[in-house]
């Protein structure tokens, strides 16, 4: 009976302190927490992928780690949920995780349906094809009849579909939870074609025993906007995520990098940077962070173009070309909003 | 907790609180109160949550198009088709392939579990290995096993290994012709179904005469004569209405005929072999639990053998392998759940895997994903109870 | 004329029927159709078990560190070798693998007097083992305190975690079972109906939705804020599972005991719980001690489902090596290995479980 009258009282406490919660409360748990956790992908190299020691690194665990260092001040103050592309945005809606990396493509479903907002787009990407070059293939219109293998859950399954029907031709789909069982399903041979991401199919080729032995299609069948998720109904983490993005990408416009951000908030005398370093303007108020939030994600991470050169750019093994995600100023579309 | 009696009252009515009835009402309401309680705090909270973070609720996604293929329906099923319809799917290959797992199972697990009292050493011993060594080996490492390390190793299309240029084997699948039915093929359907109504017929008939008079009747060899004769002759006057349609190598793939898919045949092969280790297990116990006495017996009242075999050991041994055939029939079902490790479009990777993922409505999703598998199970668990009712020794 | 007084001593049986003949043939070679499966049998054994000692024994290859070192042909050991520490201990810390071999040592040395007829206070020590070994295996595991370094759970990995799993899922699921397993066979309705709904709930629904629902939707079903470990959460799933079915087994045990214990216990005047805790359960526990053995090799294997959830279990590890780009190919070495450790783990225990079986038989059991 005893057992029965505290468990009754103890869920009536919970009960109350449940009512006590408020909207805001992203940044205040993560805060409490003492880390921020974010969901990142199982292992995809360039993008979020453990060495065998368990260390994190990639283009979405930089993401991760630049609202870490604004947040904290501490880009190390992060845990990483590995998820398979099923489980994200149930882990994301649930609150299992604070922050969604996970190259994710931001469509209108998932921005209005599922409870998720995007907070912007850390890799402009499209849907591509990987081939066997003795399948003596040169263009997807060519793969009639195919078989392909794709990770579960993806928008790449449904623009496959799309892809597909619009060209009046046959498929079929094998699907698998995680991108390893997917390359190692297209080495053996399982399927034709591998299709994901462009960024991704460089990524995973590089996984083959031989990758010079497959080649990338021409075509590109779709847009993919990758970036970070955060749950609907949370403003200011929202901005956060936001501007953590907008932060790293006007760093490298204003060509403030880790190496010289002391020396560009000691001397520089561009207002723009003097914004952005938190030396004059709104610096972190409105967003609820340290006023120097900016020099952080710079110094700790660094701006936008570093992350991308250090991870899949040229000095990663997967040697991707700016293209898309370029400055504006340097024919791209990475555009970030003005800091003032 | 309780007080005292005052002492010097004669035997009086115990106290309210001491009294059984009384303690097990108050037991019972405090345990309703908190089971209630607890349901109703995580439904509020999971209703909270939701509508805080602006999820969608309710079953509407059913009747949005999927947009996605899958890649083995047995339903008719392309991008066009609903979420529903992807539930229905995955249903159905769920069941494909824990029927075809059952039935496996259940020959591979009779077999061996005979095999592994026969008076053949060499057969004991190679049975019990077999047993001793995959039902302790986890099913998802011999799901992954059959897959990773024995399928797709395989040659690829081009390379296939086949058999008189009809059947096909390579890293994609087992490729078979499938029969295509002419007009006039209805008579031999029908045919059949008469063949089964006439030796439902005969048994009841066989068995009657037995009761009454004592004469056996081999109903097996009548009845397979007339399963199989009877739609023959059909067929053959009908004039074969019958024609296959073999594969071919065309473009990429394998094009006709019937697919066994490698992600079907890992899974099944993993199942039925994991599975059939734990079913011999129960027809050897069944078979050891029926007393010597009654093989003995048996022998002694001048019946044969076969007969023995048949009309004394099986039934009685059969009442111990049923229950353990049920629970492992219905292990089995579950565990065709981990399909989603190798990638067969199942209930859990189909509906629970990428048809959550684009609707994102897990609570839904979830709901009727285990709703399905306890249907499953409730079903079989009352059949068993059934089962045993009906069989059990009536003592005393 | 010559009387033989001494009888003539018995003749040895023919030749053919005693020694290795006389095994051969009554065993192999009874009959004709014994004989054709015999040779049948000896020629499938022969032409499968040969390329298989050819395969992991004779044309392995064993040292080296790296691939390079494989030119055998056969299995290529070095694989394994090279990643031992990891399928051992995930991505624990080297510098802390002696807190994780210390307290599986403790466990090994706590467990040993319980194997021995002699010692005496087996109960105490296995409260001890229950109830106390926890916290000290987590203070060992997790640190923190005690000047110990804090490794995140997340760290946890290989054949320590699925241990890690196992045991917890075991020891805490046994308590629950038996009071669930008591209120199936209660007198009380509504505890009976609540007690049947919650087992044959756990019971028909597949383990891995379980651990779905537990690794990423147990949060939408709590306050908001409310945060618990990714491996706690997991365990929380694998338990409520597992004491399902220990519920079961705890109820064969109880339906076990004659009725007149019952009898003879309430004639005593004693109580519900007294007679339960010291008559009835101790009787009937001691019955399903194989059947908790059985239940554990279960769940000892079904832990390799968390790698669905993204836990790094022993299998997982051993999944993870594959993609290591300088070590493609060779998955068949490593699913043997993972196959070899559970199988001696899994039939170690189920021939304890067998003697035990044996051991106990008291004659209860109907």
């Amino acid at each position: 009976m005893k057992k029965f009258l505290a468990t009754t009282s103890a869920i009536a406490i919970c009960a109350v302190i449940s009512t006590t919660a408020f909207a805001g409360a992203t940044l205040e748990s993560v805060k409490k927490k003492g880390f921020l956790q974010c969901g990142v992908s199982t292992g995809l190299p360039g993008f979020s992928s453990a060495d065998d020691k368990g260390k994190w690194t990639g283009l979405d665990v930089d993401t991760c780690r630049a609202v870490a260092a604004a947040v904290f001040g501490d880009a190390g103050k992060v845990k990483y949920s590995p998820l398979t592309a099923k489980e994200r945005f149930t882990a994301l809606q649930s609150g299992e995780v604070d922050l969604l990396v996970r190259n994710t493509t931001w469509t209108l479903t998932r921005d209005s349906s599922l409870g998720l907002n995007f907070a912007g787009v850390n890799y402009y990407d499209g849907q591509g094809f990987l081939v066997t070059k003795d399948l003596g293939v040169k263009s997807a219109l060519e793969l009639d009849g195919a078989s392909f293998c794709i990770q579960a859950g993806t928008t790449t399954e449904l623009n496959l579909a799309d892809y597909f029907r619009a060209n009046k031709m046959t498929y079929t789909p094998i699907t698998f939870d995680k991108s390893d069982e997917t390359v190692k399903a297209f080495e053996a041979g399982r399927c034709d074609a591998l299709t994901s991401d462009q960024s991704q199919l460089y990524s995973l080729r590089i996984q083959l025993k031989d990758p010079s032995s497959a080649m990338v299609l021409p075509e590109v069948i779709s847009k993919e906007p990758l970036g970070p998720v955060v749950r609907q109904g949370d403003d200011e983490w929202l901005n956060i995520v936001k501007w953590v993005l907008f932060a790293a990408l006007n760093a490298e416009e204003y060509g403030v990098s880790s190496k010289n951000v002391d020396k560009m908030a000691a001397s520089s005398k561009d207002p723009n940077v003097r914004r952005l370093l938190g030396q004059e303007g709104i610096k972190g108020k409105g967003l609820g962070l340290s006023d120097t939030w900016a020099a952080n994600v710079v110094k700790q991470v660094g701006n936008y173009g570093e992350m991308f050169e250090r991870n899949v750019g040229q000095d990663s093994p997967l040697k991707i070309s700016r293209g898309l995600n370029a400055l504006w100023s340097k024919g791209g579309i990475q555009y970030a909003p003005p800091i003032r | 907790m309780a007080t005292e009696q005052p002492s010097g009252s004669a035997p009086a009515k115990a106290a309210l609180w001491r009294r059984p009835v009384f303690r097990s009402t108050v037991f019972q309401v405090l345990l309703v109160l908190g089971v209630l309680g607890t349901g109703y705090y995580l439904f509020t909270n999971t209703l909270h949550n939701l509508e805080q973070r602006g999820i969608s609720t309710g079953f509407d996604f059913l009747s949005v198009e999927a947009g996605f293929g899958i890649v083995q329906t047995l339903i008719p099923y392309d991008e066009t088709y609903t979420f529903g319809r992807t539930f229905l799917v995955g249903l159905i290959n769920t069941l494909l392939v824990s029927g075809l797992g059952i039935a496996l199972a259940t020959v591979i697990g009779f077999g061996m579990g005979v095999a592994r009292l026969s008076s053949n050493w060499l057969v004991a011993r190679v049975a019990t290995v077999y047993i001793e060594t995959f039902r302790n080996i986890p099913l998802l490492l011999q799901i992954m096993f059959w897959y990773f390390a024995v399928l797709q190793p395989l040659p690829r299309p081009k390379q296939s290994l086949e058999l008189g240029g009809t059947v096909f084997l390579n890293n994609r699948g087992l490729y078979l012709p499938s029969p295509v039915f002419e007009p006039g093929f209805q008579w031999v359907a029908m045919a059949f179904v008469v063949a089964v109504i006439a030796v439902i017929f005969m048994a009841r008939w066989a068995h009657r005469r037995r009761e009454q008079t004592g004469q056996q009747f081999h109903t097996v060899y009548y009845s397979l004569g007339i399963l199989l004769g009877l739609p023959l002759l059909v067929f053959l006057v009908a004039g074969s209405p019958l024609a296959w349609d073999y594969p071919a190598l065309k473009g990429f793939n394998f094009r006709g005929g019937m697919t066994v898919i490698p992600e079907l045949a890992a899974l099944l092969l993993a199942l039925s072999i994991y599975t059939g280790a734990f079913i011999a297990e129960a027809v050897r116990s069944g078979i050891l639990a029926v007393s010597h006495g009654q093989t003995e017996a048996a022998f002694a009242l001048g019946i044969r053998p076969s007969v023995t075999l048949r009309l004394v050991i099986i039934p009685q041994a059969m009442r111990v392998i049923i229950p353990q055939l049920t629970s492992q029939y219905l292990n089995l079902t579950k565990n065709s759940s981990l399909a989603t490790a190798v990638g067969y479009p199942d209930l859990v990777a189909v509906f629970a895997g990428t048809t959550l993922n684009q609707t994102g409505q897990a609570v839904e999703v979830i709901a009727m994903t285990m709703g399905v598998y306890l249907t499953i199970s409730l079903t079989i668990s009352m059949f068993m109870n059934w089962y045993n009712n009906k069989k059990q020794l009536v003592e005393r | 004329m010559s009387l033989h007084k001494e009888p003539h001593p018995d003749l040895p049986p023919p030749m053919t029927s005693v020694g290795v003949i006389g095994w051969l043939r009554k065993n192999l070679f009874s009959s004709a159709p014994n004989t054709v499966l015999t040779l049948i049998v000896a020629y499938l054994i022969y032409i499968s078990a040969v390329p298989l000692v050819q395969w992991a024994l004779i044309d392995a290859d064993w040292v080296g560190d790296s691939r390079d070192a494989c030119t055998g042909g056969g299995a290529c050991w070095v694989f394994v070798s090279v990643r031992f520490d990891q399928f051992m201990y995930g991505f624990y810390p080297e510098s802390e693998y002696w807190r994780v071999n210390l307290a599986f040592g403790l466990l090994v040395a706590l467990m040993v007097p319980l194997f021995l007829e002699r010692f005496q206070r087996k109960g105490w020590l296995s409260a001890f083992i229950l109830f106390i070994y926890p916290f000290i295996a987590y203070t060992l595991f997790y640190g923190g305190s005690l000047g110990l370094k804090e490794v995140e759970t997340s760290l946890w990995g290989g054949l320590m975690l699925t241990l890690v799993l196992s045991g917890v899922g075991i020891v805490a699921s046994l308590p629950i079972g038996i009071v669930l397993a008591l209120g199936r066979r209660s007198s009380m309705p509504i505890v009976k109906a609540a007690s049947v709904v919650f087992i044959e709930f756990w019971r028909g629904v597949p383990l891995i939705t379980v651990l779905f629902m537990a690794s990423v939707m147990l949060p939408l079903f709590l306050p908001e804020g409310t945060h618990f470990d990714k491996l706690l959460r997991a365990m929380i799933g694998i338990v409520l599972f597992q004491s399902a079915y220990m519920a079961e087994v705890v109820r064969g045990g109880l339906q076990a005991i004659p009725k007149g214990q019952y009898e003879a216990a309430n004639a005593l005047g004693l109580s519900y719980w007294k007679t339960m805790g010291l008559i009835i359960l101790p009787q009937a526990l001691k019955l399903v001690i194989p059947g908790i053995v059985n239940t554990f090799i279960a769940l000892f294997k079904d832990t390799t489902l968390v790698l669905i959830i993204g836990l790094f279990d022993l299998l997982a590890m051993i999944q993870t090596a594959f993609t290591d780009p300088k070590w493609l190919g060779f998955s068949i070495e490593g699913y043997v290995f993972a196959a070899l450790v559970f199988w001696v783990f899994c039939f170690g225990m189920s021939r304890y479980s067998q003697s035990l079986e044996r051991k106990l038989h008291t004659g209860h059991a109907r």
